[in-house]
C-alpha cells in the first residue's frame, strides 16, 4: 500500500469486528461501505446517499462514528472498525444489544433501512453520554434520515435503553 | 491507483514531493463523495489520517495565540480548551454536518477545498489567522486573505500541505451565525463571524458564502468601532438603529451570486441579518 504506484487491484486486510478480514482484488478507491457490504459481507451498514448526508451506513472506525461510505476502504488497513453485527456481546453472538431490544419494544423501526445507523449511533451516544437530554439525542441522531417513523418512537427507545442501562448499571 | 498512509509529516511531505498530482485525503467528506460519484478517479492518494503531528494544537504560555494542527476534527474544535480560546470556532464547527462528519472532517480539510460556504472559513477570516503550508522545501505562513484566492481555490501549490492554523486569542465577544434549510447537514446559504477586540478596540466581521472568497465589508468594521462605548463595551446612543445600519454596510459588502442554494437577493439580506444579529449578541 505504500510502495510506489501501481496501476490495478490489489489485495489489503482490514480488521472488522475485531477479526482480520482479506480484502482481494479491490480498486483502492472504494468506500469502506462497498468493500464491507460487496466483499466482506456485512450487510448491516446500509447504502443510499453516498455522500455523508443519510448516516445509513454509519459505522464505528477508531471508535468515532462515521459514515463509511466517505471512508476510503484502503485508507483504514490499521483501523479497528465496528459495524452493528460486533455491537453485541461477543459471548452470545446474534443476540440482541440493548438499543436493538429498545428499538423493538418501542416500535421504533418500520421499514427498517435506517436502523442499523441509528442504532450504531445511538451506541456511540449512550457510550458517551449515558443520560443525554432529548436536545442531546436528537443532535447526536442529526445525521440519520428516517423517513417513515417522524422519529418520536426513535428518540423514545433512546430514552427507554438510557433508563435501562442506568438501572442495571 | 495507489493510496499512501504515511504516519510522519516528513513522511506525508516525502511522498507529496514525489507526486504532486496526489489527492490528499483528510477527512474524505468533500473527497470520497466525488469517488463515489465517479466525479474523479484518483491515480494516488496521500491519506494524512494518521499523521500525528497533525492532530495535535496547543497554545504558547501567555495564551495569545492557538496553534491547530490541520488534521483535528471539528469534534475535537468544540470540545475543551479550543472551544474557550475561540469560542466563535467551535461554534462554527457544531453547525458542520452531523456528528458522523464532525467526527471525520477537519479544520485543514475545510481550508484546503476552501469552498466560500466553509463553515470554519468565517472565523479564521474574522480573527485574521494565519495558514501554515508545508513541503519538503521549507514551511511558510500566509494570512488567511492572501491564502483564499477564490471559489475553491486556494494559494496552496500541488507540492505543499495545510499543517496548522494559528488563532489570534483575543478578548472580547465573539460568535457565529447561519442560515440554512435545517440546523444539521447543511451547506451554508450564507454565515459569518464576529469577533470584538476589546485590547484593539475593534470589531472584526467576515461573511462565508456570499462572495467568490470570505468577504470582510472593512466599510462596516470602521464605522461600528467608533459606535462602540469602549469603556461601557454597550453600543453609544440608539443601539437599535446602530444595529440596522450594521445590517445595512454588511449587506453592502457581500458579493453574492444565484446559485441552486439560494439567490444573491436573498443572501445579501440574511447575511445583513446575521451580522446586525452578531452584533447584538456581542454588545448585549
Amino acid at each position: 500500500m505504500t510502495g510506489p504506484a501501481e496501476v490495478g487491484n490489489e489485495d489489503y486486510s482490514l480488521r472488522v469486528n475485531g477479526a482480520a478480514c482479506t480484502v482481494n482484488d479491490a480498486w483502492l478507491g472504494e468506500s469502506l461501505l462497498y468493500v464491507l457490504r460487496e466483499r466482506l459481507g456485512f450487510l448491516a451498514a446500509k447504502g443510499a446517499c453516498e455522500q455523508g448526508e443519510c448516516g445509513s451506513c454509519s459505522v464505528l472506525v477508531d471508535g468515532a462514528l462515521v459514515c463509511s461510505c466517505l471512508v476510503l476502504a484502503a485508507s483504514a488497513i490499521d483501523a479497528e472498525i465496528v459495524t452493528v453485527e460486533g455491537l453485541g456481546s461477543p459471548d452470545s453472538p446474534g443476540s440482541l444489544t440493548d438499543v436493538q431490544q429498545a428499538f423493538i419494544d418501542e416500535g421504533a423501526v418500520q421499514c427498517g433501512f435506517c436502523t442499523p445507523g441509528l442504532v450504531a449511533a445511538v451506541h456511540d451516544l449512550l457510550d458517551r453520554t449515558p443520560q443525554p437530554t432529548e436536545l442531546e439525542i436528537r443532535e447526536s441522531l442529526s445525521g440519520n434520515i428516517c423517513r417513515c417513523t417522524g422519529y418520536g418512537r426513535i428518540i423514545t427507545a433512546v430514552q427507554v435503553a438510557a433508563r435501562r442501562r442506568v438501572a442495571s448499571s | 491507483m495507489s493510496v499512501h498512509s504515511p504516519t510522519s509529516l516528513s513522511g506525508a511531505l516525502d511522498a507529496l514531493a514525489e507526486r504532486p498530482d496526489a489527492h490528499v485525503l483528510a477527512g474524505g467528506t468533500d473527497f470520497m463523495v466525488e469517488v463515489n460519484f465517479g466525479h474523479r478517479r484518483p491515480e494516488s492518494v496521500i491519506s494524512i489520517g494518521r499523521v500525528a503531528e497533525l492532530r495535535q494544537w496547543s497554545f504558547d504560555a501567555a495564551r495569545t495565540a492557538i496553534r491547530i494542527g490541520s488534521g483535528v476534527t471539528y469534534t475535537e474544535l468544540m470540545r475543551s480548551d479550543i472551544a474557550t480560546l475561540v469560542p466563535a470556532l467551535a461554534e462554527a464547527a457544531r453547525t458542520v454536518g452531523s456528528p458522523q462528519i464532525r467526527n471525520a472532517g477537519t479544520i485543514g480539510g475545510n481550508l484546503a477545498t476552501c469552498s466560500p460556504a466553509g463553515d470554519t472559513l468565517p472565523v479564521l477570516a474574522a480573527l485574521d489567522a494565519n495558514i501554515e503550508l508545508a513541503s519538503v522545501s521549507g514551511v511558510r505562513s500566509l494570512p488567511f486573505a492572501e491564502f483564499m484566492v477564490g471559489p475553491k481555490r486556494s494559494a496552496r501549490t500541488p507540492s505543499e500541505l495545510v499543517t496548522a492554523v494559528t488563532i489570534p486569542v483575543t478578548t472580547g465577544w465573539q460568535g457565529f451565525a447561519k442560515v440554512g434549510t435545517r440546523n444539521a447537514m447543511v451547506i451554508a446559504v450564507c454565515n459569518a463571524a464576529l469577533v470584538v477586540d476589546n485590547a484593539a478596540r475593534s470589531v472584526h466581521v467576515a461573511m462565508g458564502s456570499v462572495g467568490p472568497v470570505i468577504m470582510r465589508p472593512t466599510d462596516a468594521e470602521r464605522w461600528i468601532a467608533d459606535q462602540v462605548d469602549w469603556e461601557a463595551k454597550r453600543l453609544s446612543g440608539d443601539g437599535e438603529a446602530i444595529v440596522a445600519e450594521f445590517a445595512r454596510r454588511c449587506s453592502a459588502g457581500a458579493r453574492p451570486i444565484d446559485d441552486h442554494r439560494s439567490t444573491a437577493d436573498y443572501r445579501r439580506h440574511a447575511v445583513g441579518v446575521l451580522s446586525g444579529r452578531l452584533l447584538k449578541r456581542a454588545f448585549a
